[in-house]
This record gives C-alpha cells, structure tokens and sequence, in this order.
C-alpha cells in the first residue's frame, strides 16, 4: 500500500504542479496577488507530495520489496542497507525520482524566503519553476515510472551495477542534482524578468544566494564524480574529459560565470541582458547535460538503461525549455533597462573579461563534446575528442584568465588604479615565480610546464590570501583593531578569496600529476615494485568474502625511501547476483600525495599489480572543498539573510575597493 | 478499500492547501512600493551601522544613500496598474478554484489509473519469507534457503540440498560452489564429489576439465561403483582421443548396471553413437583399395539389411546416395523403386525419395 500511496502522491504532484504553473502567472498578469500567492502554497505542496513518493520508494528499496520492478532490477536482498538506500538513485527511474524531488524542493525554498524576494518575481519565478517541475513530473510518470509493479514478485533481485555499490555514488548524484537543478531556479528567475519586464540589483541580490548555491553543490559534486572514477574504475586517472564529465562542468563553467555577473549587476546596476542570457544559458547546459546522459546517446554507467522513447522525451523537453526561454529573450530583452556605462579599468571590467573568458571556455568544451556526436549523426564516423583537444583549446583560455585573475580582484569598481593592481600583486606575482623557477631548476631534465603551472596555482593562492590581508592590515593600527577590521570584512570578500584559492590549490595539484609515474608488474609473495618514491612488496593474496561479493584481497607493505607505511590491500570483487567483477584500488595518503595500487588479472601464480605515485594529487580535491567552501561562506554573507537584499556600492573611487 | 480512502485524503488535502490562499489572501495588487520603502528603510540602518563600524567612510555612506533613494524613486515610478477591483477578482477567483477542483484530483486519477496497481499490496522480502505454506512458490523457498545458508555457512546438509536445484535451474557456477561448500563441511561423500564433477564440466560447457576430473576421481576412488563418476571419466577419456578406452569404461558400467537403472538407456545410446564414429574412424583409417572394400562391405550390409524389409526414409536415403556415389547406377535405381515401393504409404518420405533421385540424376534409361 505504501507503494502505491508513493505513486499516486506522484501523480497528484503533477496536477498541482500544473496548478503552480498556471495560476500565479495569472495572477502576475492580473496584477492579482490572491492568484499569485497561489505559486507558494502549490510548491509546498508539490514538494510534500514528492517527498512522500521518494520516502514510498526508498521503503520498498529498504524492504526489498520485489513486487517493484524497479527494486528488482537494482537491488539484491543481501546488499548492505546503505546500498540499498543509494540504490534508489543508481538507476534512471529513481535518479528521475530524486531529480524532481530536489526541483520541488527548491520550488519549496522559494516559497518559504517570504523576505528576501519581491513577491512579483517569487510569483513569476514559482510559475516557471512549476513548468519545469510539470515537464519533468510528466517524464518520469511516463516514460520511467519507478512504481511499476511485477506480479507475481520474483524472490530475488539483479543486484546494484557493482560499481556503483561505492560510498562515492551514495552521494555523487545528490550533490550534482542539487547543482543541476539549483540553475533551474536562476532560469525561473531570469524567465520571471523577462515576462515582467523589469529587471534591476534587487534581482541580481535575489538570484545571488541560488546561484552560490547550486554552484557549491556542483563544484562538491563535480569533485566527488572525479575522486569515484579515481579510486573505482582503477585506472589512476582522475578527470577524462568524457562527455558525461563534460555534461557537468559545462554548467559549472557558465555557473561560475553567472556569479561574477550577477555581482556586476548587484554593484553596477549593469550587464543585465547578458546576465539574463547567462542564466538561461547555464541551465539549458544542465538540461543538455541530462539529454546526453539520459537519451542513450552515449553509452556509460550513468546511462542505466536507455530508451529511445525516453531521448525523444528529453529531446522535446530540452527544446521546449531552451528555445521557449531564448524566444522570450529575444522578444523582451530590448525592452530591459540598460544599466549604465563603465570605466575600461575597473572591477567590473575586470568581471566583463572573466566572463568573456569563461565563455569562451564553455564553448570549446561544449564543441569537444558535441562535435562527435553531431558528427556520428551525419556521417556515422566515430571520432573520440580527448585531453589533446582540451589541452589545445580549453587550457590556453583558462591560464590568461587566471593570470589576470588577481588583479581584477584587486581593482576597485567604478574606476580602477591598473598600475595600484599590479603593484598590490607584484609581491605574489614575484614570490610565484621564484618557486616555479626553483622547482625548474631543482627538477632539471622534467616536465617544463608542470612548474608553470604549480607557479600559477601558487600566484592565486598568494595572492588571495595577501588581498585579504591588504584588507584588513594596512587601516588598522594594532592586533585587536586588525582582527575587528577582519571580523567586519563582508564573509563573501572572504569567500571570494577562499575561492579562488581552492582554483589555486586545484591547479598545482593538477600540475603536479605531469611528476607521477607508473610501473606494472607480475608479483608473487614476497616480490617487490617500484614506481616513484614508492616501493611494495606482496604479502599476501587471499580470499574474503563480502555480504554480496566475493573478493581476492592482496596486501602490500609499503616504503616511501625507507620508511615504512601502514601497508595497504587492493582487491578485487566478484558481485555473486551478476557475476560481475570490480577493483578496488588500494590507496595509502601520504601527506597531500597518495599510493595507489590496482590489480589485474592474476597469471602463473602471480598478481599482474599497477603501482602509481600521485604526488600531491590530494590537492585537485581539497582545492574543489576550498572552492565549495567559499561558496558557503559567500552564502551565509549576512546581507542576503537581512531584507534588504541591496546595498549601494560606495561612489567615491577609494583606494580601497569596498565589497 | 483502505488506499482508496487514503488517497482521497490526500487530494483533498492537497486542493485544501492550494484554496487556501485564495480565501486568506490579500486582494490588492503588489504593493511594491510599500515594499521598497520597508526595503529602503531597513537599508538605511544597515548603512548606519556599517558607518559605525568604520567599515565604510562618512562621504561613501552619504552616496549610499543617495543611491538607495534613487533606486527607491525608481520602484515607485515602475509601480504599473493600482490595486485590482473586486469585481473581476472574485470572478478569477472562483475560476482558478474551479481548476483547482477539477484538474488536480482528474489528472491525479488519470495518471494513476493508467499506471498504477491499487490492488497489489506491498510485498516485502521479509514477510514474504515468514509467510509459512504448504502453496509457497518455489523462489522463494530457494530465496529461504539461500538465505539460511549465508548464515549457516557450514551446513552441509543445506548446500547438498540446493546444490542440484541449481543444477537443474541451469546455475551450473552456483552448482559447483554449492557441491563443494557441501563436500567440504560434510564427511567425504561420493556423491557431492560425483555432483561437484558434473557442475564443473557444465560450467566449462562440457568440456572435462583438470579441476571436474579431480572431484570425479576422488569420487570413484570413495565408491568405484559410482555411475555418475565413471560416466563423466569416460567422457573425459573420449575427450583426451581414448576413443576406445571411453568405449569399454562405458561398456563395463552398462554391464555392472543392474538392469533397472534409469540411466542405463542413455548411457547405451552414448555407446551406439561411440561405436558408429569408431566404425566411421576405423575405415578412414585404412589404405585406399581397402577402404573402397570396407565402405562397399558397409553398403552391402545396409542393402541386406533393407531388403529383409522395412527400412525408414533416411536408411533408404542413405542406400540411395551411397549406391550412386560408387557409381552403381543399376543398383541405385533399384534401391529407389523398392524404397518408393516400401514407402508409398508415406507422402512427404515418397517426395524426399524423389528430391534425391532428382538430385542425384536417378532417371531409368528407357
């Protein structure tokens, strides 16, 4: 009964969501705000009624409730309890499930920020947003109902694909969905302004705290995806520029430039139209990214089962969604007020090349995925658009503009000292540079670009930290005033800082990868392996079986330059109810850089063993935390919290840029 | 009965939020203007406070404000159409709860009856497992006792138990493993061994391996009588090229059976088929002029054989083509009139005849 008590709050969540789509468009139209507050309750509601299903559904998983089909093709009754929760949403129909869930509860979170919102744009926003929600609820009732029953119920179920019974996929899919689904609120925002026509800061300060939001979530959920490849799939890579991976930095990359736009607007009044677009842009990205994953135009383990009914589907969504909302754009966009002019030098010029930049940045991603597959379509010819391309295109856009990162971070808005910029960076610019030249010198006959590239990383870092501190320091005199100036200091400079480091951090541990070897080998008990600073021996290889696997572990003891390290155990699993095999890498964190074992196919009384040294690889994740982080902290600035969603920037060209 | 009522009260709680607000709302427009001048207000404190804290100079705090009254003059010009009248707004009232009323709980009931299975209770492994019966269906005692077994890893009893259900399933992986968890926590048993065997060979698709011949033999040496064991090692002798060695294995168990085995018959038609390819090797093995003999002698048997009477369509057809493929054309055609003779009860055995005489250029030269 719960079941289908789950299934029929499903279908009732689609009749209110209509309900929340039409009626405060009404109202807005009316001028009626009886008709509009209609928006509020009806996202309440939708979002209850959602929550009731997916609780429907992760009871029949905790269950094992096999007279679900869904249940039956993704669980296996001696799966852990936290595998069967997460198996929920490691298939299409409950990722659907959990996708529309996150939308409504964002329809939810609207609803309820009763203060910071103008009620015009809550109204228009909550009707967009009950579109989206209406198309999506209509998707998974119709095309991938996860509350299809099987009767007679068979015994058993096919088991969880094994290698998504990780920790890594419990919470993988939640974070990106919450990033994915966050931009659809910034559309609704933006389509809300469009259809009313007005568009000013206050909208800006408005989308502000989504768009932080949905980003934070996508950065942590773009982080977790690149660490699951790393450590499950066992082939030491961390990102492959695949077109599932692209399916979610491409959103992230126009999120990123949405942030910076959206802070133009808040200051300047200025770039609304493109801010407007960016908005639209980012989450037809992340609509584009679920056509591609979902459609079953590309084959991987997010796929799940494809079917073309379900691409066509998408396809009709997608199109609906991009060219309705860039039709609108067109039509009502001239009819927006222009913000005024700006200063050639100055933080929001500096904003207006980052964004060209993250543009451009976008676009070549977004060719490097596309093409291929466009290509296949016409031609048939399968050609597969790797790091070579990325490093061709995508990198060349990304150093300038993290070079020129720190100065537009240190002009002031409206009109900007260059030369008070650059003087302000010199320091870290110089310190950057010493290290990289040192790091040339001290790994002579290396890879020459990787100590640029840990020199560049280092730059951001430096320079975001002496920022702050030319903040804080330079107009207190004394300890105790340094530290109230610091307290005083808005936490989204502070974010913004954090940021920017966490990119810093990022890229010297990307750089730092150009330094890891490889070695492979036959062992047997007792023999050794070498690769990079690491050195282990085979202790052991055996049997251990698991609640629904079996697996062959082998142990290593582990040297680093002759001391030794807690040793580690690779394996590998064989899950019983498919019959599938699975490696689990062993790796051992030494400092910020780690060891990292995979085996292979075991031959003439041997383990065929890849050992890697990933120096510093540590820091490409603990760099995306620092990111998400200042994200938070942009979030919890307290100006959004307050009802005044608008402060006026400071007209006096001070020296210090004010935030 | 139950979930009926329950979804009914969800409907009607869910339309009760919705109209909710259209009963308790305000009627009038957006007062945006009383908004902004709240805004304006609380904006002006937080400048005040913000110049108290030395965080932003006198003169920055003067243009703030100014900024803020300006944007404040703004929202007041942009404030479009006064509050809507009564009238009309009763009217899109009552409109957009008659569409409550009618569309939420329409499509709820649409959408659920085309996919939804109100008659079907929930059926969790649990209490499907507990549920005691003499009708229980079968996967679910397996599903039962695969779960006993998990826990009870050593239960030799258990896995001898299911060990053939999954070969019979088909589940020759799982087979193996169950024989051997059973031979490994029992007593040595012949059996279980003969059992393990078989598994093993099915799981390689027939194919004898060193691993399957292992158990076979530990099972013939527990019980030389064991028929199961003996079968699968003369295969494995037949599979090694022992032809013969496999041919007598096989024959010494036919003869120790007793009379009555059930697997008697399949084990002589194995040898029927054994001898056959045998005969077949041993001709091919000879020089050429007596291989011409030997196959000669062959086809004088059958024709022999065939005259005395009966004879199906394939021996018939056999005869035929042999004869023609000697290049005895007389005795060829005579083998067709007598098989069209024999046969002429038979339509479909009348036309293959006739195909093959066709095929093989059979006509009686007038």
């Amino acid at each position: 009964m719960i079941v289908e008590i789950g299934h029929y709050a499903l279908a009732l969540a689609f009749g209110v969501s209509i309900i929340q789509a039409l009626v405060p468009f009404w109202g807005l139209v009316r001028q009626d705000r009886a008709l509009a507050s209609v928006g509020s309750s009806a996202a309440l509601i939708a979002f209850a009624l959602v929550a009731l299903s997916f609780a429907a559904l992760v009871t029949a998983y905790v269950r094992s409730d096999f007279s679900v089909g869904n249940v039956v093709a993704n669980s296996h009754s001696a799966q852990p309890l936290i595998y069967k929760l997460t198996s929920v949403w490691g298939n299409h129909e409950g990722s659907m499930l959990l996708w529309v869930l996150i939308l409504t509860l964002f329809g939810a979170l609207v609803a309820i920020s009763h203060n910071s919102l103008p009620p015009r744009l809550r109204a228009g926003a909550l009707a967009a947003q009950g579109l989206v929600a209406v198309a999506f609820l209509a998707f998974t009732l119709f095309t991938s109902n996860p509350f299809e029953r099987l009767s007679p119920a068979p015994a058993e179920g096919q088991d969880l694909n094994p290698i998504l019974q990780d920790l890594g996929l419990a919470i993988h899919p939640p974070l990106l969905y919450i990033g994915y689904v966050g931009f659809s609120i910034t559309y609704a925002f933006a389509v809300a302004a469009l259809i009313d026509g007005r568009i000013d800061a206050m909208w800006a300060r408005a989308v502000r705290p989504w768009t932080l939001l949905a980003w934070t979530f996508l950065t942590l959920g773009i982080a977790m995806g690149s660490y699951w490849a790393y450590y499950e799939l066992g082939w030491g890579g961390w990102w492959f520029w695949d077109p599932v991976e692209n399916a979610s930095f491409m959103p992230w990359i126009a999120g990123t430039a949405l942030i910076h736009s959206t802070v133009v607007m808040e200051k300047r009044d200025a770039l609304k139209v493109w801010t407007i677009l960016l908005a639209i842009l980012t989450f037809s990205l992340s609509l584009l990214g679920t056509f591609i994953v979902r459609s079953g135009v590309l084959t991987s383990v997010h796929s799940f089962a494809s079917d073309p009914a379900r691409g066509v589907f998408i396809l009709l969504i997608l199109v609906f969604f991009v060219g309705g909302s860039l039709a609108l754009f067109a039509w009502r966009a001239p009819l927006l007020r222009q913000g005024g002019l700006f200063a050639p030098v100055s933080r929001e010029s500096a904003l207006v090349v980052n964004n060209i930049f993250l543009a451009t940045a976008c676009a070549t991603v977004f060719i490097g995925t596309l093409y291929p597959l466009v290509l296949e379509m016409l031609t048939g010819a399968k050609i597969s658009v790797g790091a070579p391309f990325y490093n061709a295109t995508f990198i060349p856009v990304m150093v300038p503009l993290l070079l020129i990162l720190p100065l537009g971070q240190s002009l002031a808005w409206k009109r900007g000292d260059l030369l008070g910029a650059a003087q302000r960076n010199a320091m870290a610019f110089g310190l950057a540079v010493l290290a990289a030249l040192a790091l040339i010198a001290f790994t002579k006959g290396g890879p020459v670009l990787a100590p640029l590239g840990i020199g560049l990383g280092l730059f951001l870092v430096l320079a975001a930290g002496f920022d702050l501190a030319e903040r804080i320091v330079p107009r207190a005199s004394g300890w105790r005033a340094a530290l109230s100036r610091a307290k005083g200091l808005p936490r989204s400079a502070w974010g913004a800082a954090l940021a920017h480091a966490g990119i810093g951090l990022s890229i010297i541990g990307i750089a730092a990868q150009a330094w890891s070897t490889e070695a492979i080998a036959v062992l047997k008990p007792g023999e050794r392996l070498a690769s990079g600073r690491y050195t282990i021996v085979l202790e052991s290889v055996t049997p251990r079986t698991g609640p629904n696997f079996r697996a062959e572990v082998a142990r290593f003891q582990l040297f680093s330059g002759g001391r030794e390290l807690a040793p580690l155990e690779g394996s590998k699993r064989i899950y019983t109810a498919r019959n599938m095999p699975t490696t689990e890498a062993g790796i051992r964190t030494d400092g910020l850089s780690q060891a990292y074992v995979s085996l292979g196919e075991a031959q003439d009384g041997g383990v065929a063993v890849r050992l890697y040294d990933k120096p510093l690889i540590l820091l490409i994740w603990i760099g995306s935390i620092v990111m998400a982080a200042g994200g938070v902290l942009s979030l919890s600035d307290r100006r959004f919290r307050l009802a005044v969603p608008k402060r006026a920037a400071p007209a006096t060209a001070a020296a210090q840029p004010a935030e | 009965m139950m979930l009926w009522a329950i979804l009914a009260a969800m409907t009607g709680a869910a339309i009760f939020a919705l109209l909710w607000p259209l009963s308790h709302g305000r009627t009038q427009g957006f007062a945006d203007v009383a908004d902004a001048r709240s805004l304006y207000r609380a904006q002006l404190k937080e400048i005040d406070r913000d110049l108290a804290r030395n965080l932003i100079g006198a003169s920055e705090a003067e243009a703030a404000r100014a900024e803020a009254a300006r944007r404040l003059l703004r929202a007041a010009s942009d404030e479009a159409s006064p509050a809507g009248e009564t009238e009309p707004s009763l009217r899109r009232r009552r409109a957009s709860s008659a569409l409550m009323l009618s569309v939420v709980p329409l499509l709820a009931l649409l959408v659920y009856g085309l996919y939804g299975s109100p008659n079907l209770p929930d059926q969790p492994l649990t209490e499907r497992l507990a549920k005691a019966g003499p009708q229980q269906d079968f996967a679910v005692v397996l599903a039962r006792m695969e779960a006993h077994l998990a826990a009870n890893p050593a239960d030799a009893r258990g896995w001898s138990l299911l060990a053939p259900i999954y070969l019979r399933q088909g589940r020759f992986d799982e087979a193996a493993k169950a024989f051997a968890a059973a031979a490994r926590h029992s007593k040595p048993d012949t059996d279980l061994l003969a059992g393990l065997g078989e598994a093993r060979i099915l799981e390689a698709g027939g194919v004898v391996t060193a691993d399957a011949r292992e158990a076979l033999a530990e099972a013939v040496k527990l019980d030389p009588k064991n028929a199961r064991a003996r079968y699968y090692l003369a295969m494995a002798k037949e599979q090694d090229g022992d032809g013969d060695g496999a041919l007598s294995a096989l024959q010494q168990l036919l003869a120790d059976a007793s009379p009555d085995a059930e697997w008697a018959g399949a084990v002589r038609a194995r040898i029927e088929k054994m001898q056959g390819d045998a005969g077949r090797r041993a001709v091919a093995a000879l020089p050429e002029g007596e291989r011409q003999q030997a196959i000669k002698g062959m086809v004088d048997g059958l024709a022999a054989r065939l005259a005395e009477g009966g004879g199906t369509v394939m021996e018939w057809s056999r005869l035929i083509r042999a004869r023609s493929v000697l290049g005895e054309k007389a005795a060829a055609l005579q083998a067709v009139k007598t098989a069209r003779e024999r046969l002429a009860q038979d339509a479909a055995a009348l036309a293959a005849i006739d195909a093959l005489a066709d095929e093989l250029a059979l006509k009686e030269t007038p």
